[in-house]
């Protein structure tokens, strides 16, 4: 411990850093170090998180109940609840409020401002050995065009008509004319606020882009970044080319609804079919951008706790890489059910499939990786292998998507539900936990507690699957997705006491979060004190203090080696720091294995 | 502009080839290349999907008045290239007086399309679907409708958003000729022009292909 209290000290000298110590409002409102904005991030969506789990367990209020008094839904104004002499019943117009910003609060404001605002903010500076982001300035842009954009989205629940109820998609014409939800100024601001968060990414991915190139350390060649910043950066790349078309469909529909214009209106000769192309134009890239972070992250936690070179780096890289690519021309498989040629359909099957490949490789990599490692299973790495063995079943449900004959059966019902929480909480929400656990001591300092998280996580995998699986069933039976009261179709009628389970828990899901809430509120101040690298890691981020100083890297690093070399022989630990230089010839001569003669008992 | 400002407050890493304002520059444009694909691509789907909403080149829109636009522009591109050349010369009223011909030239081009939005819907010409009357030019005004709505409301969009993005450039060539009034460029120093030049070449290059696919063909 005592090299680490010199190197406290010695940050605390500041090095050739002037330490000036910046007021309040500098260092942690309008901050423009990448850590401080990392944390908001942070913060910010982790409040988001909370907001969409609560709008779940409503809806599922409404599905396993239907139409029976909410409890405390008396509190609730009347836009949103009928009241009768037993209590508050949910009004389908709210319910549509729910499932649409339920989808769009937890995709666009928690997962990713999650995965690309905490992660991206926090890692990539610091494991490429920079010392801050490429525009610092920017950087505090994005985070503070991200919070109106949060602001106006769920201020949308107070203006009259409610919020906005076409779904997270919004496919016009439904969502192109208040007529049809009786939702105007709310969708409004759904298109508003989606506008400005979308410039807040594409500032945050013009910096991360540019941070990547331009600011690595000495050594630190593209094949020595550490997975989790190459996914993020191509995750970044995916932003800047999918957001913008995104933008120009928000603005569309916009001038549809404020203007008059009928870019989606068929009633005067609009096209709502080219609604569903721009907006899927986008949302698959997006959807790689919810999911590339999360692998990244799972990469880095696997290898360390298994205490093993991550198995095909190369190939993960270039996995990454080819996922990146191939999202850009497989939007055609969320529309086959929209009138689309079956032979073009067949194609985006095709490409859509080919996915697969590069996201097995990565499976089987990571299988490889923990295989017969020196497995530390502590909370991280539980999170992690959740990830990945989530991963997989949301990986093989989504090629019952992609095959058109199958989707044909499925489309639109609670399959898909189903599909997109096994990817997006199995896959990208425990990748997160994973995250979040693991750089937890360098972002405060402090380790959380293990016995709280090892409860989180056993509480939150056993009720997850017991919430999720059971959506495949309902879906297979018929169930829609999006329905306010299934029981009104008799032949759906009996799958209410399945709805029930799920719903109890859910409220048990959510219920569970708290401990995850309190244990990292509690280990901010209670918490274990972590030196520079508790978990024994190569990265560059775990040669500096935690947390790191201004400015990160008292002096520059040099990089020496990849990330992963974990056991490597040449090392007296079993980790081997990507800036510890090799050793001198002498003791590589030394670590040549003298030549062994074959005796009988060892062949 | 010093090195330091030029790389956004830090020395430059070892191995970097371009300064990061301008690698920011060309990733952020690469952005709004796609941002103007939405749009022209929109355009195109529409266009081929209903042909009758769409006119004739030239029978509602003024095509000469919008090649007089095109040239300003193209002028200003050349204005903006000899405000880059006079700076390497570490020429700085040379500077100052190109730049302000580009802002000259750029706040003209504004103007110019303003005074067509204000003909163009006069003459019924409007992206409101239940407005639009647009009976083509020199026409009588009762005259039958010449296309529809979405003609209407494809054109504005598109050529809206352009002239948005050459206001914003006027306002940030205003800025870097205060900038410049005040002697923070020089020959070693010339990353804020390089960049407004970058920008600005760009939303003239728009112009070129939206003026190609809107009022020619």
């Amino acid at each position: 411990m005592s090299t680490i209290e010199q190197e406290m000290a010695h940050a605390a000298k500041g090095g050739h850093h002037d330490h000036h110590e910046l007021p309040f409002i500098r260092k942690y409102i309008f901050s423009t170090d990448h850590k401080m904005i990392a944390k908001q991030f942070m913060f910010v969506s982790l409040f988001f998180l909370v907001i969409g789990g609560l709008l779940a367990t409503m809806m599922r209020w409404q599905l396993g109940w239907p139409s029976e008094p909410m409890p405390g839904g008396m509190m609730l104004p009347d836009a949103m609840m009928a009241p009768t002499p037993d209590g508050a019943i949910m009004l389908p117009e709210f319910y549509n409020s729910l499932v649409t910003m339920h989808g769009t609060i937890m995709i666009f404001f928690a997962i990713m401002p999650l995965l690309v605002g905490l992660f991206g903010n926090l890692l990539i500076p610091l494991q490429i050995g920079a010392e801050d982001m490429a525009f610092p300035r920017l950087n505090m842009i994005s985070f503070w065009l991200a919070v109106p954009a949060g602001i106006l989205m769920l201020s949308s629940f107070a203006v009259e008509g409610g919020a906005a109820g076409a779904g997270w998609t919004s496919y016009a014409p439904l969502s192109a004319s208040g007529e049809w939800t009786g939702v105007y100024l709310g969708q409004q601001l759904w298109l508003v606020s989606l506008t400005i968060l979308g410039f807040s990414s594409l500032v945050g991915a013009v910096n991360y882009i540019t941070t990547v190139i331009n600011m690595r350390a000495p050594g630190m060649t593209w094949f020595r970044m550490p997975l989790a910043t190459w996914a993020l950066f191509v995750t970044a790349i995916l932003i800047l080319l999918a957001i913008p078309i995104l933008a120009g469909a928000l603005i569309m529909l916009l001038f549809d609804q404020t203007l008059g214009t009928g870019f989606f209106r068929p009633e005067v000769g609009g096209e709502p079919l080219l609604w569903q192309h721009l907006f899927w134009f986008f949302g698959h890239p997006e959807v790689y951008i919810l999911i590339l972070p999360a692998m990244g992250i799972a990469s880095e936690v696997l290898s360390n706790r298994a205490r093993k070179p991550i198995f095909g780096y190369h190939s993960m890289v270039l996995a990454i890489i080819s996922i990146g690519f191939l999202g850009w021309i497989v939007w055609g498989h969320h529309m086959f059910m929209s009138g689309m040629n079956p032979l073009l359909g067949t194609s985006f099957m095709i490409s859509t499939m080919a996915i697969a490949v590069p996201s097995a490789i990565k499976t089987f990599n990571w299988l490889a990786t923990v295989w017969k490692g020196d497995l530390h299973l502590d909370s991280p790495m539980l999170y992690a292998l959740a990830f990945v063995s989530m991963f997989i079943i949301g990986g093989l449900s989504g090629i019952f998507m992609a095959s058109t004959p199958v989707d044909i059966y499925i489309h639109d019902t609670y399959f898909i539900v189903a599909h997109i929480h096994y990817v997006l909480f199995g896959g990208s929400l425990f990748a997160i936990f994973a995250g979040i656990t693991f750089w937890y001591p360098k972002m405060f300092g402090r380790m959380m507690n293990e016995t709280l998280n090892k409860v989180h996580f056993a509480l939150t995998f056993v009720f997850y699957n017991l919430v999720f699986w059971p959506m495949h069933n309902l879906g297979l039976q018929g169930m829609m997705r999006r329905i306010y009261d299934f029981t009104q179709y008799d032949y759906l009628a009996p799958l209410q006491p399945m709805n029930q389970f799920i719903s109890i828990f859910v409220f048990l899901l959510v219920a569970s979060q708290s401990v995850y809430a309190f244990n990292f509120f509690w280990s901010l101040f209670k918490g274990e004190r972590a030196g520079n690298n508790p978990w024994d890691s190569n990265t560059l981020e775990w040669t500096v203090p935690s947390p790191p100083p201004h400015g990160n890297f008292p002096e520059m690093p040099v990089v020496y080696r990849g990330p992963y070399e974990y056991s490597s022989p040449e090392s007296d630990t079993d980790f081997y720091p990507q800036t510890q230089p090799p050793p001198s010839k002498p003791s590589v001569q030394a670590l040549i294995p003298e030549p062994v003669t074959p005796t009988p008992e060892g062949f | 502009m010093t090195t330091q400002a030029m790389t956004a407050g830090r020395a430059p890493m070892p191995g970097m080839k371009v300064y990061n304002l301008k690698l920011g520059m060309w990733i952020f444009l690469l952005s709004e290349v796609m941002f103007f694909t939405g749009l022209i691509g929109s355009y195109v789907i529409l266009r081929f999907a209903h042909p009758e909403q769409f006119a004739e080149p030239g029978q509602v829109l003024n095509i000469n008045l919008t090649a007089f636009n095109t040239f300003l522009l193209i002028c200003s591109s050349v204005t903006m290239v000899k405000a880059y050349a006079a700076i390497q010369q570490g020429d700085q009223q040379g500077l100052k007086n190109w730049l302000l011909a580009t802002i000259v030239i750029g706040a003209s081009f504004v103007g110019v399309q303003v005074y067509e939005y204000i003909a163009l819907a006069g003459e019924g010409f409007v992206p409101i679907a239940d407005a639009y009357h647009a009976v083509g030019r020199h026409m009588p005004h009762d005259g039958p409708a010449i296309g529809g709505q979405l003609y209407g409301s494809t054109f504005y969009t598109m050529t809206g958003f352009h002239g948005t993005h050459v206001s914003i450039g006027v306002l940030c060539l205003c800025f870097t000729y205060w900038r410049a009034a005040k002697g923070a460029y020089t020959a070693d120093s010339l990353g804020g022009v390089e960049i407004m030049g970058l920008y600005w070449h760009f939303v003239d290059l728009v112009w070129i292909i939206l003026f190609t696919i809107v009022y020619l063909i």
